[in-house]
This record gives C-alpha cells, structure tokens and sequence, in this order.
C-alpha cells in the first residue's frame, strides 16, 4: 500500500525527543513523515530547546504543557522514553506511529528506503490472524495466502490492534548481550509480517511500533518504571511491560498483534558496558512478570480497555505488589493512567 | 517467478553432518528422479523409500543412493494385520518410513521439490538446515521478536526473560516451499497462478499452545523424540479424506510436544516445489476436510494430556482415546481413525522395542 492510498488525515506520528536536535532525524525521514501531522514531546528533563527543521505540520509538547494538561504530579509519568505517551494521550487520530529519535529510514534488500509508516499503517489496516498460524506469515499480503490445513472460519481474521517493527544496524538487544557482543550489528533482513499468536508473550520495543488508539490506546500504559532507569533504551522497561499488558489485553479482547516489517535503521547511542555498570533491575522484574502474565486470566466482565487496564492493575498489585515496590507504582501508574486517559479524551 | 537451483557441478558434501544418523524417507509412486538434482546435499545418506500404489511397478533410484525400499506387499508382509493402519494410494504411506527407520533423525521429502535458490542465487542445501534447526534449541515459552536467537548474528531482544534462554529441545523442523504454494483446493482454484517468490530468511519456533498447518512435503524431526506421534493417519483408497494427512500429525505431533516440552520450528530451509497437483483432484480429497477441521481444529485446541502421559506413546494412546470419544459423532471415520493411531502405535512398538531403542541411542 503506498501512502497515497492511506488516509494520512488517520494518522498521528508521534516522537518521543531524548535528543533536543531533530534536524537529521526529522530531514532523514521527510520523505515519509511528509503530509502526515507530527507530534513531539520532549522529554521533561532535556534542557535544552528542540531544534525542529521546517516544512513539517508539527506540535511540539514540552514540560509546560503537560503540567497544564494532567498537573504537574501526574507530569512525572512521561518522563525519559516515556514522555512519547503524553503524545499518545493528547493525539485526536486512530493510528499512531511512534519511532525513536535514534533511528532513520532502513533500506531494503534491494537498495530502497523503507516507508515504515506506511507499511505499519498497512499492518494496523489488515486483520491479524492469532488463532492459528499461518506458515507462509501474512495471508494478506500480496503473493501470499492462507495456507492448506487452515480453517476456513479463521480466515477473516481479528482487528490488528499494533504493529511492532523491528531494527537493522543496532537491535533492540539488553545492555549484557549488546556488551558481551560489541561488534553485533543486525544485518537480517527478514522479509515478513506475521500475528503473534493468542497467549504467546514477547517483549514489545517500543524503538518502532505502531498501534490502533481507536482500539487499544488506554492499553499502552507507561507504567513500569525500574530504579536508576535512563535515557538509553538498554536502562528501560518501559515499553516492554507497556508491551506485555498490550499483548494480554489484545488476548482478551480478541484483537491482534503483528511483529516484523517494518525495519528502521537505528544507530549507536550510548554504551551498553556502561550502562551495564549500573545494577540492572530490569532482569529480575521480568522474571517475575512472566508467571504472572502467563497464568493471569482477566475477568468476562472486563469488556473495554479501559475496564482491562484497571483489572490487569489490580492484579498487578495484589500478585506482584510484594515482590517489588516498583509493581505497586506500576499497578498506581496504570489506575492513574485510564483516569487522565478518560478526562483528557473527554474534554475533547 | 522463481527457478530451481542449478546443482550440476557442486561437489556431494564432503561432511555431511550426522550421516549416519538421519534417514531420509520418500513416498513415490512414479519415479525418483528428482534425486539427480538433490546428489550433492543428500547422496552421502541412506535412504527409505515408500513406494505406494501398483507394488509390480518398478522405481528406478539414481546410481549412488543407498537405499531400502518397502512396497505394499513389503507393507503387508511386515506389519500384517496392522498394515490396515498404513494408507494404500496416498502419500501418507510414507509413515510406514518412520517406523521401519532404525535412526535418531528423519528427514521427508516429496519427489517434486527441487533445490531451492536463496536470494543471492546460491543452492539451499534444506538437509543441513533442517539438521541445524533439530540440533539447536527450540523458544516456545516467549517469543522472539527477532526470531531464531541461537543463529549467526541474531540474539535474544531485551526483555527476553534470562531464565528462558537455554530454551528447549528441538523435535521438529518444518521447512517451507518456493514456486508452487501449499494451497488448498480452493485457493489454488481461486489463484492458479500464484507463485511464492517471497524467501523469508528466518527460522522460528512455533509457540506453546499455538497449532499450525504443518506440511509434510519438506520436514525433518528427531525420530526418538517424537517419532510415533508422527503417523500420517487414513487416507487414500477406501478413505473418504485425502490430503490431510500431514495436517493430522501436525496437530497430534504439536499437542504432544507442547505437553512434553519439546520445540516445533518453521521456516527455513525453503525447497523449490515443482508439480501443482490438480485442484480439482485436491478438492474431491478435501472435501470432507474443509467441514471436518472446523470441529478438529478446537478438538485439538482443547486437548490436555494427562500427567501421567509422560511418553510419547502413552499421549498418543490418549489423544486415540479422545478422538474416539469427541470426533466418532463428526463421521464414523474418527472412529476408525482412533483405531488405527492405536494399531500404529502398536506396530510401532514392535518394530521399536524397547531395548533395540535404547541400544539405537546409545550408537
């Protein structure tokens, strides 16, 4: 699907900024972010002013404006990586598309620069197929089908609720496998979109993804926060836990998630041996969060996300609130979460 | 549009990696001659070949092979009464393989699938990447969102729980098909001239609780793991389904790997598959199927295994137990079917007894 046939007037892109200078992000992904409105959010604790080029149909959100909008203790939540969801919060469209700052256009196999909006507005159009899995991946796509053996009455598929991209150069790998493997650049390109099927977990980046906020937005919760968290992705959780409630929710509500296509080209930043000096809380809080999620069944009665949000927070607190104060603060963040979600969704 | 590979000047694989440990089984009711093609990858290994249909008919296999071949007398004479359980006119005869093997691997292969080119032009050898997948673990507990962690240049992403990373054993490796698709009678009616030129470069393991079509044109799977849950069921002459038979022990072989821990990977290796069967043909086979699976496929979906079925044999025996009890008021097929997976368990016991198994494991 080419972006002239997608309605762009759908779709927000929204970007978290961590770096205050946008120029070479913003011009490197011009070609695709054209004609599409743009919402940044600047990090809370980035001083400096944003250097944003011209030529784009942007909002910029800052520090200011989210103290006016939620006050400034609910202000604290959208700090660091997690400022990308005071985006999430205020856009008005039905898909968004959020990539990181340090991340340009991918080129493909054959030498040409990837249209990751398009392709991740793309996946949020077509239905997800996770009741079964289809060998040749993506039924929809163009060449390809559902396969033999697979049940005709699946075959219409349930709405995609997010598309996850993924990462050529740099991958969305932990600081001890980035450090252990220096050299490790990702160089696959792998050709292919597919549903992760119903009940299997995965870790969701949020360097690259993509998701229906009609549908699910009260479902990507900024909410886990690890002690000493920072500003390179290898000092975050955030998306990952955001990833695991999305992907229960999604089960429970019969919505879909895809993985795969679209690449972005994502380069260095920071330094994976340093950030493995700080103690790395992320390990131990997944760990737990596993078990957890695996064996969590949310309510019939919970029928809107919103309703998912607060049962899966409640949960959260009362099976994991003992093992680590930062799941009481995610379970709060979460509650807090829906209530700013309804109120700045309400007020129009 | 895709083309086979060209083999012609590649040298047979000096090393060929577990050679004396794989069979590589073969249904055919024409001929073999496929096998010129696949010389360098797979002439180093002993092959089985199941020769299906008129037993009179004589099948040449090229100069170099070594091979044992069984045809429906051989069937008969070995199995007696219990040959009812192997299918007569379909390739699901080819489970008549797996049984007579005396080896840990099995790899299956159908005689129209070529060897497949990857994107930079060179020949997939699909035995040794299908023998890489058995030998390397299986992630069917989280998924990775960058696919096989163990393979060159890949890894686990972030979040992916360290306690998971060791993963699990392999047991099967389903490999996919370039040029003509694995389409049902429908789709193929619908589209007969789709083609699948699209080599997607990864290898995954499918998640627990997460079944699959799983064809059985280019698969290969660890024989002592799994072996006697992958029977290929009724189908052919006298049977009132065809072309389902690989779609059975998918679902069988998944149930039971997921009960027993064990891994299920798909995607590469690509083969290049040649013959478009007839849709119409596919379509009198499927028929049945395209109703049947509707009930099957959560029948399957829903099955637990108990605690106590702690070998392969014993969930087998189980899930005929179930099949009896839940599937007979589908078609009285079922019925016949849940004899027959005892039958081939049966069978399968006395052609692997116990302490030839563990002799076989320990060479």
């Amino acid at each position: 699907m080419s972006s002239a046939e997608i309605n762009k007037n759908e779709v927000d892109i929204v970007i978290g900024a961590l770096n205050a200078d946008l120029t070479q992000f913003l011009n490197c992904w011009r070609p695709f972010f054209s004609g599409f409105h743009l919402i940044i959010v600047k990090d809370p604790e980035l001083k400096e002013e944003l250097n944003i080029p011209e030529g784009f149909d942007v909002d910029v959100y800052s520090k200011a404006d989210m103290e006016k909008i939620v006050g400034a203790s609910n202000a604290t939540m959208f700090s660091g990586y997690s400022c990308r969801y005071f985006g999430y919060l205020v856009s008005k469209k039905k898909y968004i598309v959020s990539i990181d700052d340090d991340c340009v256009p991918a080129k493909d196999p054959k030498g040409v620069l990837v249209d990751a909006v398009s392709q991740h507005v793309t996946n949020l159009e077509n239905p997800a197929t996770p009741l079964f899995f289809n060998t040749l991946y993506d039924p929809y796509c163009e060449g390809a089908d559902f396969v033999r053996g697979y049940p005709f009455s699946l075959r219409s598929g349930v709405p995609c609720a997010a598309s996850c991209g993924l990462w050529l150069n740099l991958a969305d790998l932990d600081a001890p496998t980035q450090a252990l493997k220096t050299e490790q650049r990702n160089t696959s390109y792998v050709d292919a979109v597919m549903t992760v099927p119903l009940k299997a977990m995965l870790p969701i980046s949020g360097i690259n993804i993509a998701f229906n906020r009609e549908l699910v937005g009260p479902a990507l919760v900024p909410a886990l926060r690890i002690a000493g968290e920072g500003k390179v992705r290898w000092e975050t959780l955030e998306d990952v836990w955001c990833g695991m409630c999305l992907k229960h929710i999604s089960d429970h509500l019969g919505y879909g998630v895809k993985t795969g296509l679209p690449y972005v080209w994502r380069n260095e930043r920071g330094d994976a041996v340093e950030s493995l000096r700080k103690k790395w809380e992320g390990m131990k809080l997944m760990e737990k969060s596993v078990p957890f999620f695996e064996s969590l069944k949310l309510p019939e009665t919970a029928v809107t996300v919103e309703d998912c949000v607060v049962e899966l927070a409640k949960a959260v607190k009362e099976q994991l609130g003992s093992d680590d104060p930062a799941f009481t603060q995610a379970a709060d963040a979460m509650v807090k979460w829906v209530q700013l979600w309804n109120s700045v969704n309400s007020s129009g | 549009m895709v083309d086979p590979a060209n083999t012609v000047g590649i040298p047979v694989n000096p090393t060929p990696l577990l050679k004396d440990e794989l069979d590589i089984v073969i249904p055919t009711i024409r001929n073999l001659d496929f096998l010129e093609m696949w010389r360098p990858f797979l002439q180093p290994y002993h092959l089985i070949i199941v020769q299906d249909g008129d037993p009179t008919k004589k099948i040449h296999v090229p100069e170099g092979y070594d091979y044992e071949l069984y045809n429906r007398n051989d069937i008969n004479r070995i199995l007696g009464p219990k040959a009812s359980c192997i299918s007569f006119k379909d390739s699901a005869c080819r489970c008549f393989g797996y049984m007579v093997s005396k080896k840990k691997y099995i790899f299956t292969i159908d005689d129209d699938c070529f060897v497949a080119k990857d994107p930079s032009g060179k020949a997939v050898n699909a035995l040794e990447q299908h023998i890489k997948n058995l030998l390397c673990p299986s992630t069917p507990l989280f998924f990775n969102t960058l696919y096989d962690p163990y393979r060159e240049g890949a890894d686990f992403v972030r979040g992916y729980p360290f306690s998971l990373r060791e993963g699990v054993t392999t047991a099967v490796s389903h490999g996919l098909w370039l040029n003509i698709p694995d389409y049902d009678a429908p789709t193929q009616l619908v589209k007969p001239k789709e083609r699948n030129t699209r080599y997607v470069d990864a290898v995954m393991t499918i998640p627990k609780g997460t079944l699959f079509p799983m064809c059985g044109m280019n698969l290969a799977f660890d024989r002592d793991l799994i072996g006697p849950a992958m029977y290929f069921g009724l189908m052919g002459d006298g049977q009132p389904i065809g072309r389902y038979d690989d779609m059975w022990a998918g679902w069988c072989i998944k149930v039971i790997c997921d009960h027993l821990g064990l891994g299920v990977k798909t995607g590469l290796p690509y083969i290049y598959h040649s013959k478009a069967s007839n849709p119409f043909v596919n379509l009198k086979k499927e028929y049945k199927g395209i109703f049947w699976q509707e009930e099957i496929i959560p029948f399957f979906q829903n099955a637990k295994l108990s605690k106590e079925a702690t070998t392969v044999q014993q969930c087998y025996i189980e899930l005929s137990k179930m099949v009896k009890e839940k599937l007979s008021s589908l078609d009285p097929y079922f019925d016949k079917l849940a004899d027959a997976m005892v039958t081939w368990i049966e069978a399968w016991d006395e052609l692997n007894p116990p302490a030839a198994a563990a002799a076989n494991s320990k060479a």
